[in-house]
This record gives C-alpha cells, sequence and structure tokens, in this order.
C-alpha cells in the first residue's frame, strides 16, 4: 500500500500490478474486482445453461447423459445462485458506487472489506474444486437426497458457508458506512435511492445469511454424523430442512434483487430529466419489502404438507411482498410521465427491467396463490416466473448499471449503438427463451426433469433457438464494452445530479479532496447541487 | 476466521488513510469508535440468529419427542455443567473489568484480566472434553437420537465459539503487552469484550435448555 495518494491520479492508475489490486482496501477497485469475478462466473454459468437448453432441442439425449444433465442443471444454479448474483450488485456496484454516492472517502471497514473479497475468492475456489465430483442436487441441497447423493455435496455447501461470510461482512461494511459516513447535508431524506436499496439488502445479508450458514452446517453434520434432523428414520424430518433453507433463500431472492431496484431508480430520473417522483415512498418500499420477505418463506413449500393454516398465510403475506413492489413500478413510470426521455443503452435497460419484472412479479402472484400454485409447482411455469424476475430484473438491472456508470468506472466512453443492438438481442433472445416456458409449465412440463414428452418439443426448441439469440446479444454486448470507442470520459457525461458525477471520471482513489456538503437533494434536475469547496 | 479479520481492520485504518484525512469530521477516532461498535452489533445479530436455527430446531424437537429429552436431559451432568456456567459468568465479568480498566489506563489490571479470561475458557474446554469423551465411551455420539444430536450440534457450536474468543482475547492480550492499547484507543477491546459476552450469553441459554430440561 502506497501511503499518499494524489488526488490527480485515477484510482485505475493509483498502483499498477497484481498486489496493487489484490492488497488494495480501494472500495472502487474492490467493486471493480467484484464485477469481473461474478462477470466470469455469470459467463461459466450461462455456458451450462445452453447446454442444459440445448439437450432438450429433442425429447430424449442429445447431447448428453442425464447424471451430466443434473450435474450441470445443479452447475448453472448454484453458481448463478451463490457466485453471481447473492454478491452480484450489491458487492460490486455497492462497493463501488456507495462511498462515491455519499460522500466518502472509502466504506468505514476498508479493511475488513478486503477481507470480504478475499473469503469470497475462498469461498469460489472451494466451489471450483467441489466441480472435481460435481454435486447433482440442484442447487436447493434438498433433503434426503443431498445426503444420500454419492456426490460431493459437503464441499460445495462448506463453500457456499464460507461465501456467507463475505455477504454477512460486506452486509455490515455497508449498514454502518451509511450510518457513519454520510457526507454534511446528506440527511437520509435525502439518500440516494441507491444507498436505500443497497442498505435494505444489506439488512438482509446480515439477517437472513447467519440462517443458511447454520442449515449447510447441519447438513454437512447430517452426511458425517448421521445428525438425523432431516432424516425421517431417525425422527428427523426433511421439511424442516426446506423451512431453514427457504428461511434463508427466501430474502435472498430480494438480496438479488433489491439492489437492482436501486440502480433503476438511479438511472430513471437521470434520462428522463425529472426528479424521482415519490423518493419517499421508493426508499421506504424497500424497507417494507426487506422486512415482508422474512416472513414468506412458507410459499415455496405449499405441496409439502405443511398445515392448511399456515399455507393460508404464507399465501396472504405473499400477496402483500406485492405492494411495496407495485408502488416502485408505479413510481418510476410517473418519474417518466412527461419527462424529457432519452433512450440511452443504460435507460433502455432499465426500461427493459419495468416491463420483465412485471411479468416476472405479476406471475409469482399465480404462485402464491394456493390453488393455482397446486397445478404449477415445479413445472416450467416456476423457471420462467423466475428468469423473469433474476434475468429480467436483476442482471438487466446490472447491465444497466454496467452500462450508465461504465464512463465512471472506466474513463472511457462505449458504443452507444452498438450497445442498443446488443440490447434488442438480448430483450428479444430473453423473451423467446423464456416465454415459452411458462407455457410448458400451465401445461405440464416439470422443472429438472432430463426427458420430455414429444408433444412438448416444439415449445422447447422455440425456447432453445432463443438461447442463441440471447448468447449473440452478450457477446455483442461484450464486444461493445470492451472496445471503448473513446478513451477520455468527461466527468459528467449523463448530467446526473448525483455526487459520484461531481468528481473526474474516473475517480481519484479518495474519491474527495474535500469532503462536500449538501444542500440539496441529487433528484433536484432544475435546482443546481451545491457544494461547498 | 472473519472475526479476527475484523477486530484487526479496527486496528489499523490510519495506516491506509493520508494525513489529510485527520483533519476531516470523517473517519475521526469518535467516529471509528461508534462504527466499530455498532459493526459488533450488528455481528452478534448474526451469530443469534446463527444459534436460533439450532434453538428452532429444539423447540421443534421437544414438541415433538418430550419423553426423549427428558431422558437424554437426565443423563447429563448437572454438576460439570454447572461448573462450566459458573466459570463462563465469571469469565464474562474479568472481560468486563479488563474493558473498564483499559479505560482508566490500568494496563497491568487488564493484562491480568484478560489472563483469567482465558484460562476461565480453557477450563471450560477441558471440561466440555472430559464431558464429551465421557459420553461417547458409554457409545453416546451425535446421531445415537435427535436430542444427542441437539445436545452435540448445539454445544459443538458453542464449542468452536470458545475457542474463536479465546484467540480474539489472546491477540488482544499481545496487544497490551505491545502497548497497542490505552485510554485513547480501545476500541478492540470493547469489541473483543462483546464478542466473549455473546459466548457466555449463548451458554446461558444452552444450560438450561440442555441440562435442566
Amino acid at each position: 500500500m502506497s501511503q499518499s495518494h494524489s488526488f490527480d491520479k485515477s484510482y485505475l492508475e493509483d498502483g499498477t500490478g497484481f498486489k496493487s489490486w489484490f492488497f488494495t482496501h480501494d472500495h472502487k477497485r474492490l467493486g471493480v474486482m467484484y464485477l469481473w469475478a461474478i462477470g466470469i462466473f455469470f459467463i461459466l454459468a450461462a455456458i451450462a445453461s445452453f447446454l442444459i437448453r440445448f439437450e432438450h432441442l429433442t425429447p430424449g439425449q442429445t447431447i448428453v447423459d442425464a447424471q451430466t444433465y443434473n450435474v450441470l442443471f445443479t452447475l448453472h444454479g448454484a453458481v448463478m445462485v451463490f457466485l453471481f448474483i447473492v454478491p452480484g450488485v450489491a458487492a460490486s456496484f455497492g462497493n463501488f458506487l456507495i462511498p462515491l454516492m455519499i460522500g466518502a472517502r472509502d466504506v468505514i471497514f476498508p479493511k475488513l472489506n478486503l477481507y470480504s473479497f478475499w473469503v469470497y475468492c475462498a469461498g469460489a475456489i472451494i466451489f471450483l474444486i467441489a466441480l472435481a465430483a460435481p454435486a447433482d442436487t440442484g442447487w436447493t441441497f434438498y433433503t434426503p437426497y443431498s445426503i444420500d447423493t454419492g456426490a460431493n455435496v459437503i464441499l460445495v455447501t462448506f463453500g457456499v458457508f464460507v461465501l456467507g461470510f463475505s455477504s454477512i461482512l460486506t452486509g455490515i461494511n455497508f449498514i454502518v458506512s451509511i450510518h457513519k459516513l454520510r457526507a454534511p447535508g446528506l440527511t437520509w431524506d435525502r439518500l440516494p435511492l441507491f444507498c436505500w436499496a443497497a442498505y435494505a439488502t444489506s439488512l438482509l445479508q446480515v439477517l437472513a445469511t447467519p440462517v443458511v450458514g447454520i442449515t449447510l452446517l447441519l447438513l454437512i453434520g447430517e452426511r458425517y454424523f448421521g445428525l438425523g434432523f432431516f432424516d425421517p428414520a431417525k425422527g428427523g424430518d426433511p421439511v424442516l430442512f426446506q423451512h431453514f433453507f427457504w428461511f434463508y433463500s427466501h430474502p435472498a431472492v430480494y438480496i438479488m434483487i433489491l439492489p437492482a431496484m436501486g440502480i433503476i431508480s438511479e438511472v430513471i430520473p437521470v434520462f428522463s430529466r425529472k426528479p424521482i417522483f415519490g423518493y419517499k415512498a421508493i426508499a421506504y418500499s424497500s424497507l417494507a419489502i426487506a422486512l415482508i420477505s422474512f416472513l414468506v418463506w412458507g410459499h415455496h413449500m405449499f405441496v409439502s404438507g405443511q398445515s392448511k393454516l399456515i399455507n393460508i398465510i404464507f399465501s396472504v403475506i405473499t400477496f402483500a411482498v406485492a405492494v411495496p413492489t407495485a408502488i416502485k413500478v408505479f413510481n418510476w413510470l410517473w418519474t417518466m410521465y412527461k419527462g424529457s426521455i432519452e433512450l440511452s443503452a443504460a435507460m433502455l435497460y432499465s426500461l427493459a427491467f419495468i416491463f420483465l419484472f412485471t411479468i416476472g412479479g405479476l406471475t409469482g402472484l399465480f404462485l402464491g396463490a394456493l390453488a393455482a400454485d397446486v397445478h404449477l409447482h415445479d413445472t416450467y411455469f416456476v423457471v420462467a416466473h423466475m428468469h423473469y424476475v433474476m434475468i429480467g430484473g436483476t442482471v438487466f438491472g446490472l447491465f444497466s448499471a454496467i452500462h450508465f456508470w461504465y464512463p465512471k468506472m472506466w474513463g472511457k466512453m462505449f458504443d452507444e449503438f452498438k450497445a442498443k443492438i446488443a440490447f434488442v438481442l438480448i430483450f428479444i433472445g430473453f423473451n423467446i427463451v423464456f416465454f415459452p416456458q411458462f407455457i410448458l409449465g400451465t401445461l405440464g412440463m416439470p422443472r429438472r426433469y432430463f426427458n420430455y414428452s414429444p408433444e412438448f418439443a416444439t415449445l422447447h426448441q422455440i425456447s432453445t433457438y432463443g438461447t442463441w439469440i440471447l448468447g449473440i446479444g452478450f457477446i455483442i454486448m461484450l464486444y461493445a464494452l470492451l472496445r471503448p470507442i473513446s478513451n477520455k470520459a468527461e466527468a459528467n457525461p449523463y448530467k446526473s445530479a448525483s455526487l459520484e458525477w461531481a468528481m473526474p471520471s474516473p475517480p481519484p482513489t479518495l474519491n474527495f479532496e474535500k469532503i462536500p456538503t449538501l444542500t440539496a437533494s441529487t433528484y433536484d434536475y432544475g435546482t443546481k447541487l451545491e457544494q461547498e469547496a | 476466521m472473519p472475526f479476527m479479520k475484523f477486530v484487526k481492520s479496527l486496528a489499523l485504518p490510519s495506516e491506509m488513510l493520508p494525513p489529510i484525512i485527520e483533519e476531516e469530521s470523517h473517519f475521526d477516532p469518535e467516529t471509528e469508535h461508534s462504527a466499530a461498535k455498532l459493526g459488533m452489533w450488528l455481528f452478534l445479530a448474526t451469530e443469534l440468529l446463527l444459534f436460533g436455527g439450532l434453538f428452532a430446531a429444539y423447540a421443534i424437537f421437544r414438541a415433538k419427542y418430550p419423553e426423549m429429552f427428558l431422558e437424554g436431559s437426565a443423563s447429563l451432568d448437572v454438576v460439570l455443567g454447572t461448573v462450566n456456567t459458573v466459570i463462563l459468568i465469571f469469565s464474562s465479568y474479568t472481560v468486563a473489568i479488563a474493558v473498564s480498566a483499559i479505560q482508566e489506563n490500568r494496563i497491568r489490571l487488564v493484562k491480568w484480566m484478560l489472563w483469567i479470561t482465558i484460562i476461565c475458557a480453557a477450563i471450560f474446554a477441558v471440561n466440555k472434553y472430559f464431558e464429551y469423551s465421557y459420553k461417547i465411551s458409554n457409545g453416546i455420539t451425535p446421531g445415537t437420537d435427535i436430542f444427542y444430536s441437539i445436545y452435540y450440534a448445539a454445544t459443538g457450536v458453542h464449542m468452536l465459539h470458545v475457542f474463536i474468543g479465546m484467540a480474539v482475547l489472546g491477540v488482544l492480550l499481545k496487544k497490551v503487552n505491545e502497548g497497542r492499547y490505552h485510554k485513547g484507543n480501545f476500541t478492540a477491546i470493547e469489541i473483543g469484550g462483546l464478542y466473549w459476552h455473546l459466548v457466555d450469553l449463548i451458554w446461558i441459554y444452552l444450560f438450561p435448555l440442555l441440562y435442566l430440561a
């Protein structure tokens, strides 16, 4: 670590070589490294999904056998969930943006932040080692199969356990940073909405992750010592595992989506040239989502034989989650109303988010309805719903962020035209892949099956063709992003009023030479953001 | 051990920041102290939820098999359990003295108190070792029945925390010996003490649930 940092040099130029990155305390470098890491795992898991879809091109065996197929969907699910989407937006853009947005030089515990990254790397390495004897349980590790299978469940679950530490420590860092490091004048009701979303996410990470930690420890104990908690032969109960697992994993889906919602709340006002509509409603709805998300886990178990009364209660609370979510969607739409909308690549991804996430959210209500769920449970309808929320939501939000903060992060400009072509392909391809899966699900195609009846062939094939369009879209997007057209970015190319744009692109290592004092909200388009020098 | 890193991360924040920081209102010692405490309390919340899973399992299975829990509980050594409870509560007292003593610059007292706390933790561990080995030699292992599985899982995870706590206190003691902590810099001792209180607190719940059921 160099002892002094110049404010003339950007964080990217401040030290070169492996050590200057791998031992850095700089939140921006850590954010960038997380972004690379999750990007690599996204590509790895995406390749698995392309193989899964290719396998479904014909009924019966197409390219891989049934066991390999089980391994592929487990790999896809586990890597996407634990290595890509849970750390995802929060660890990458959360790290990069939170100190910039709150007017701080770094997060409150910079060293802990680095350790969180190392723990993430350690978890990832354990995961990769486990690939030597890959698990075939699906990413949910449901008992009793996860106890009986000969595959390497212990190593994978231990990897998830380690990753959980990274998640918890990052969450603590963000919560304390937002409490303690806000610049003078940056009151809670001026806090950028991305920070509100990250705050709600961090609460979930801190409060939910330990429960999956103990669950996975017990699963390991179950395999090593035969504890019997989840084994009916010993008086245990496999459904207990599902309760424990979803007590974490349902809040975890909001860990995945909330930061993306924060991004949309930042991007929409900038490209509508209007103050955000319903600031407080959006801010508090993040907290409401976080709170309610702890009370809905049972909706994953409607057909597990749990009590009917409990089913009804979980169903009602599940419907309640739709309220704060819809509040966000309506406020985004109202922000755009009569705005001066500019369809940049970042804005396009945000608009697609609203469209696709609404489909994903509403189909979630189908699944939350008891009678409908009995029919749709464990079918492709669930797969389609989840991907509309996770890709249509989180991944599109992430792509929006990658395009929007690209000048700030890299100090370069990408080719908007190529990025928009990529967007069109990704948007169309995504819908071709997943919309037919809603229909497949209602027709009764079960998820995770290797084989299917010939009458499902057409829809399966359409879905598979979609992945090819999607794949080409991803490649063009990568090309557009990795081949910048200009090596000089303005400080504020999109004329945003938010604090991170009030400094050079890319920012110097310590962000602010003088800690700014805020006198207005960062969404006040029309009023000038004042900073005391 | 992330907790160790957590403690260390608090000890050296000035190293990575240039002098200009000291003129600013952020990252000043006051903020750092209150931030470290807030961070620690959040971490303690995660610990409670970790054990929360075990407590939930206990409640569910006890409701399902009340006789098994009564029988199992009767077979545990109440005397040894009580001794361990007293030892842990006493060690919480000594660590509390250490936290208040460092704020008065009574370094010798701090060293004594940290030593006593670590020794109490070691005695606890030795007692637990005899307890485990006696049970195992009688053929009672994890998986014998659900009660013993909970007994081993809960006390085992707690034992792990005792070891982590010993390591934390050991590092603190080493740094006290190096003269790193004093009246103006005691945050690490305070949050290390908080962690030790948590280890104690968890046991205060585990003891009656398991031994006095």
